[in-house]
């Protein structure tokens, strides 16, 4: 576990850019520091690894103060990946990742067999282990900053906007790849940004600092959006803090509708295929024309992908489907309308 | 096209002249003398600017330093230099000559090699620093091989500038290929005159490829962007 313990941090020109910060990141979870600019959540981030030192309090790593620790000892038993990547541009993908292993002076196979089974962890083809930096994407070159940072295994992985200067697309798969890796190593992980979505998105808890370094509130992102401690963090959060909460109301108990498939007497009726896959609506007035349909799965996807999903077929239902893409029912605009009633009353 | 082949039968003249290829005053004595001033003014400045560049350029203190050695390095005229110190020290050893050659090396070096450090991307040093690289670590391991080429392309300047100046220290009654141009006019002896600056042109360029084949050999090609994107 980090912990914030009062921490300040002024410099010598009097700008405070962090002010008596108190804050718990637990250990296994992701905790997102997240905020407008000049609200300190880098210089936050920075003084864990001493990369920046607190002029008053206290940053425990597991109890002890880090400020009993050489820098360059606490950085190596601390996975760090920034903004754009800062590889080194002269060494190979291969020695890039074994970067702190070979610090550690661990033995040279051992670091480049650990580097190649990282290099196939992050989700990249190891083919890339002799390339350079340079001849790799924006995105291949941040998945090898975050090999890099797990090389030598640490427990704590500080990511300062790792994945913002990479197109919407690489970011969406590169923030599944972070939850899929966190997943299996529960690494305790402190990640700055400045979007609320990405924050929302990977966040076990959230702490929103606003400017002038001071934490407005921490939370999971579920009470973030149901109940932001003030209007700052309100606004921080946007238009769409309604709707992004669907995001984290389960479709377990929604109510489904069994009788729209096969011989169903209402205006639209759902076709399904042998194996009970659905294939598509079909309506009272047109009854040989397929119209689209859309598909969530029932208690593994949120409320907001089943809203999704009846926004997009002409019928107005969303199709609920198991792990196997077989129908289970049918989402109507009524049972949703019931779920959503219950949500916002929760 | 009379003085064309007159060149050529002065150059002809020189090179198959069986005196000109022995003795103390001969092409390859002269030739190891002007490479012995040459590369020891070059190794004492490489020797003086590289550390003191990779100090101010990683620390990022005493940058005023590097700009007075580029703006006196402009000012004095080093034929001057040359002169004043072979009267003040005589011509017993070569010292008088080498002090003023490392006075034009340093400049280009040092600047080249501090520019170099110094705008190594600042994101790469926190990165390296992050890592928990220590302050020589980062320089050796990250800075410098990141700033090779700047580095060494200070090196190559000063070398060129070194090998030109070299020439002169004929003047002082040093030895040299200078000798050939200088006492080939005082005699008339156009042949040498030719002759001479021929060696002194191709010496150049024998340093520019030597400076060209150490850059292809110490950067990295991660630097130099030498291997294909495939």
């Amino acid at each position: 576990m980090i912990t914030f313990d009062a921490v300040t941090k002024r410099y010598p020109d009097g700008t405070v850019a962090v002010d008596r910060l108190d804050l718990e990141a637990p250990t296994g979870e992701i905790t997102v520091l997240v905020g407008p600019s000049g609200c300190g959540k880098t210089t936050s981030l920075r003084m864990i690894n001493r990369m920046i030192d607190a002029t008053e309090g206290r940053i425990l790593l597991d109890g002890a103060p880090v400020q009993d620790i050489d820098p360059p000892t606490l950085r190596r038993g601390i996975g760090y990946v920034i903004q754009q990547a800062g590889l080194f541009p002269h060494r190979k993908i291969v020695d890039n990742i074994a970067t702190v292993p070979h610090l550690l002076g661990w033995d040279k196979k051992k670091a480049r067999a650990r580097a190649m089974e990282l290099l196939e962890r992050v989700g990249l083809d190891p083919g890339l282990a002799g390339r350079y930096p340079f001849q790799l994407s924006g995105g291949q070159q941040q998945r090898v900053g975050v090999a890099r940072a797990l090389a030598a295994d640490p427990p704590v992985l500080l990511m300062d906007e790792p994945f913002s200067a990479v197109d919407p697309i690489v970011r969406t798969s590169l923030q599944d790849e972070l939850l899929r890796l966190q997943a299996e190593l529960n690494k305790t992980i402190v990640f700055v940004t400045h979007d609320i979505d990405e924050a929302i998105k990977l966040g076990d808890r959230v702490a929103v600092l606003r400017v002038g370094g001071k934490l407005a509130q921490v939370a999971d992102p579920k009470t973030l959006l149901s109940d932001p401690a003030d209007d700052f963090v309100r606004e921080f959060l946007g238009r769409d803090r309604g709707i992004r909460r669907l995001q984290f109301i389960s479709t377990e108990g929604l109510r489904l509708r069994t009788d729209m498939t096969g011989d169903a007497a209402g205006p639209w009726r759902l076709v399904v295929d042998a194996d009970g896959r659905p294939t598509g609506w079909v309506s009272r007035e047109r009854p040989d024309e397929l119209e689209p349909y859309g598909t969530f799965v029932r208690g593994r996807d949120p409320m907001r992908s089943a809203l999704d999903a009846a926004l997009l077929s002409p019928s107005g239902c969303a199709v609920a489907v198991d792990e196997d893409g077989k129908v289970v029912g049918v989402a109507t605009r009524e049972t949703l309308d019931e779920a959503l009633a219950e949500a916002a009353d929760g | 096209m009379n003085l064309l082949f007159s060149f050529f039968d002065w150059l002809a003249g020189f090179f198959g002249n069986g005196e000109n290829w022995s003795g103390p005053s001969g092409i390859p004595m002269r030739l190891l003398e002007h490479l012995e001033f040459s590369a020891l003014a070059l190794a004492l400045a490489v020797l003086i600017a590289i550390p003191l560049g990779l100090l101010i350029g990683h620390t990022g203190r005493g940058g005023v330093i590097v700009v007075i050695s580029a703006n006196l390095a402009r000012a004095l005229p080093t034929l001057g230099l040359l002169v004043m110190f072979v009267l003040l020290m005589g011509t017993a050893s070569s010292l008088p000559v080498i002090i003023p050659l490392v006075l034009l090396a340093v400049p280009p070096i040092l600047v080249n090699t501090f520019e170099g450090i110094k705008g190594v991307d600042p994101d790469l040093r926190d990165a390296a620093f992050g890592m928990g690289l220590r302050g020589p670590q980062v320089l050796g391991r990250v800075s410098v091989p990141v700033a090779l080429p700047l580095i060494l392309l200070g090196c190559r300047l000063a070398a060129i500038q070194v090998v030109a100046t070299t020439t002169v220290a004929a003047y002082t009654g040093l030895g040299g290929l200078g000798r050939f141009v200088i006492d080939g006019f005082a005699t008339k002896d156009y042949s040498s005159v030719v002759g001479g600056s021929v060696l002194i042109v191709l010496f150049a360029l024998v340093v520019q490829a030597l400076f060209a084949l150490a850059q292809r050999v110490t950067v990295s090609p991660g630097v130099s962007r030498r291997v294909k994107v495939r």
